[in-house]
């Protein structure tokens, strides 16, 4: 495996981002996702050769092709009342609820 | 292999569709002929390809003997009726188990249809079960199923791509005429090539996506494995259009996809990127491709060389992008509202974070974690922001090559498909193997893979055809006319 441009993602800060994502990790798996994160990262380092100075950041497809509100319109649906999914199909796929909430544990632990 | 109806291997759309329509073969029948043929080599527990993750004969065999009684009664038929389809484990169907390939949505049942299924219904397909995939269809191989890879029926000791390597593989093997995949960064086209079916990638917002569970939303579409190009127009017709329950999907009108194939392709534009014949490119592979663009040259095509001087900065790119979308995505599988609930937390934080150590696989976590890290408080403007640069500047290069020409021809993967367990260990080598794929996915544009040969050793070849946005018809045209030299080359 080749050596990262920066070295940059130590073990603290993948424990870090891991907590920030809702991850537990193990001490097994700790390490080697900080391997694979610094060989990926190195990889993608190599954007920074671009000079994108003055380029548009693109995050929906439509925007390359000029399809703005402005000029095509809004896709929002109207705003008006119409049936969704029924309730207790909806609740009866979680793992705990009372019909009409879902159930989780203690919120503030003591 | 010794299995049953093993002529459902080469069945077509239109002739399952035509025998359905004349009932000298009832929809039932077929249905049926499937499942046992479903049986006797798609277990897992027999060492079978393992496509299927969940059977939907009830609703298949009811749907069948709708399309039956219709065809009895001399009814219209839909240009799918009694057509066996299946559907990737990441689309809804209600009732039916919809897991993505992990373990988190082990015991889901989504409450809904999927649009597309709805559709696909609507047109008389019979629908026999969901498709095995990549866990949240992350993956090029299949190899990251919560529920164990699937086989490539072409070699069955090789993957068969992914992630959506249970789609291609059933309609190789005869267990459906035709499935549904989706697509983020090749996951159509790779195991299209892989297992010597059509796959197609259609333009971003041409198919809903109401009922699919998102990966990376900017780049997520749905699209069609068939076995010929005809039949993949046919699919695509149905597939297509504005859906009010998906705000991304395009009014931009639909084409009648499957009369646009008689149209001759002489004077047809082809493009060839000199980017994706370079260094890492399987000679035999390179080989393949330039006899299709040599066939296309015969048909009357004008064959000329494009640049997409972007195309190297495409991989890292899109795992930028494609993994902070995901992270956030994700972040609703928290054992609250669906699917698994660790049962050993106290507190409610705890909950959240066991039930996702315990439901998702390895690289899953991992690229939530790559997400997060790129989407982060310090690193947003270098790495998100930065690839969204790229990305618009990747779209770009495509504009200008379809300003000169109207379709484009390349590999769509670097190698042949590869031994089971054999690039599991180094992720950023299975990343790689997406060079030629992630591109269009970026850019928007549609795409398709189009069987075109064998290596010496026998394993299958795939050409991409890409085609600007909403040309498909186009794409389809140039795929139909590399299909139509192939077969005749009687290989």
């Amino acid at each position: 495996m080749s050596a990262t441009a920066t070295g940059a993602v130590s073990l603290e800060d993948v424990l870090h981002v891991a907590e920030l994502a809702n991850l537990a990790l193990t001490a097994e798996e700790l390490p080697l996702m900080a391997r694979d994160l610094n060989a990926i990262l190195g990889h993608i380092a190599e954007l920074s050769e671009l000079d994108t100075t003055g380029v548009a950041p693109m995050a929906q497809v439509s925007e390359v092709l000029g399809l703005t509100p402005a000029t095509h319109g809004e896709t929002l649906r109207r705003d008006e009342e119409r049936p969704s999914v029924d309730r207790a199909a909806v609740m009866a796929e979680a793992p705990e609820s009372d019909g009409r909430f879902f159930k989780v544990p203690k919120v503030i632990e003591r | 292999m010794q299995a049953p109806y093993s002529e459902l291997e080469t069945l077509s759309l239109t002739a399952a569709r035509d025998r359905v329509a004349a009932g000298t073969l009832s929809a039932a029948a077929l249905a049926e002929q499937h499942y046992e043929r479903i049986a006797a080599i798609d277990p897992a527990a027999n060492d079978g390809i393992n496509s299927y993750l969940a059977l939907t004969k009830e609703r298949a065999l009811a749907q069948a003997a709708k399309v039956d009684a219709d065809a009895k009664a001399g009814n219209p038929l839909g240009p799918l009726a009694g057509v066996p389809i299946g559907v990737k484990d990441v689309l809804a169907m209600r009732g039916a188990p919809a897991t993505a390939g992990s373990k988190i949505l082990q015991g889901y049942h989504p409450p809904y249809d999927a649009t597309v299924v709805t559709k696909l219904e609507a047109a008389g397909a019979v629908l026999l079960g969901k498709l095995n995939c990549d866990e949240f269809a992350m993956g090029s191989s299949n190899e990251n199923s919560a529920y164990g890879p699937v086989k490539n029926p072409r070699a069955m000791d090789r993957v068969p791509g992914g992630s959506s390597g249970g789609s291609a593989a059933a309609v190789a093997a005869g267990l459906c005429v035709a499935s549904l995949g989706t697509d983020t960064g090749g996951s159509i086209r790779q195991p299209a090539a892989f297992c010597d079916v059509v796959g197609v990638l259609p333009t971003y917002g041409r198919v809903s996506r109401f009922g699919l569970i998102a990966f990376a939303s900017s780049l997520d579409r749905v699209g069609p494995f068939t076995r010929s190009v005809a039949d993949a127009a046919t699919m695509l017709e149905v597939l297509s259009g504005a859906d009010a329950l998906d705000a991304t999907s395009s009014a931009e009108p639909v084409a009648k996809y499957s009369a646009e194939l008689a149209k001759p392709v002489a004077g047809l534009k082809i493009g060839v990127p000199e980017e994706y014949f370079g260094e890492g490119l399987d000679p035999e592979i390179r080989a393949a491709i330039e006899k299709s663009l040599d066939g296309l040259r015969e048909a009357g095509c004008v064959i000329e060389k494009v640049s997409l001087p972007h195309t190297k900065y495409a991989v890292p790119t899109y795992y930028v992008i494609a993994t902070a979308e995901a992270s956030s995505n994700l972040s609703r599988f928290d054992g609250v509202r669906f699917g698994l609930r660790s049962e050993a937390a106290k507190t409610l934080s705890s909950m959240y974070r066991d039930s996702r150590d315990e439901g998702f696989g390895p690289e899953v976590k991992r690229r939530i974690l790559l997400g997060t890290y790129a989407l982060s408080a310090g690193y947003y403007d270098a790495y998100y922001r930065k690839a969204q640069q790229v990305r618009m500047l990747l779209a770009k290069d495509f504009l200008a090559a379809f300003a000169k020409v109207d379709a484009i021809v390349c590999p769509v993967t670097p190698t042949p498909p590869w031994k089971l367990g054999e690039k599991t260990a180094d992720p950023m080598l299975m990343y790689l193997e997406d060079i030629y794929s992630v591109a269009a996915s970026l850019a928007g544009i549609c795409g398709m893979s189009v069987p075109c040969g064998h290596t010496a050793a026998g394993l299958p070849i795939g050409v991409q055809v890409l085609g600007a946005h909403f040309h498909e018809a186009t794409m389809l045209r140039v795929g139909a006319a590399i299909e139509s030299r192939q077969n005749g080359a009687g290989q």
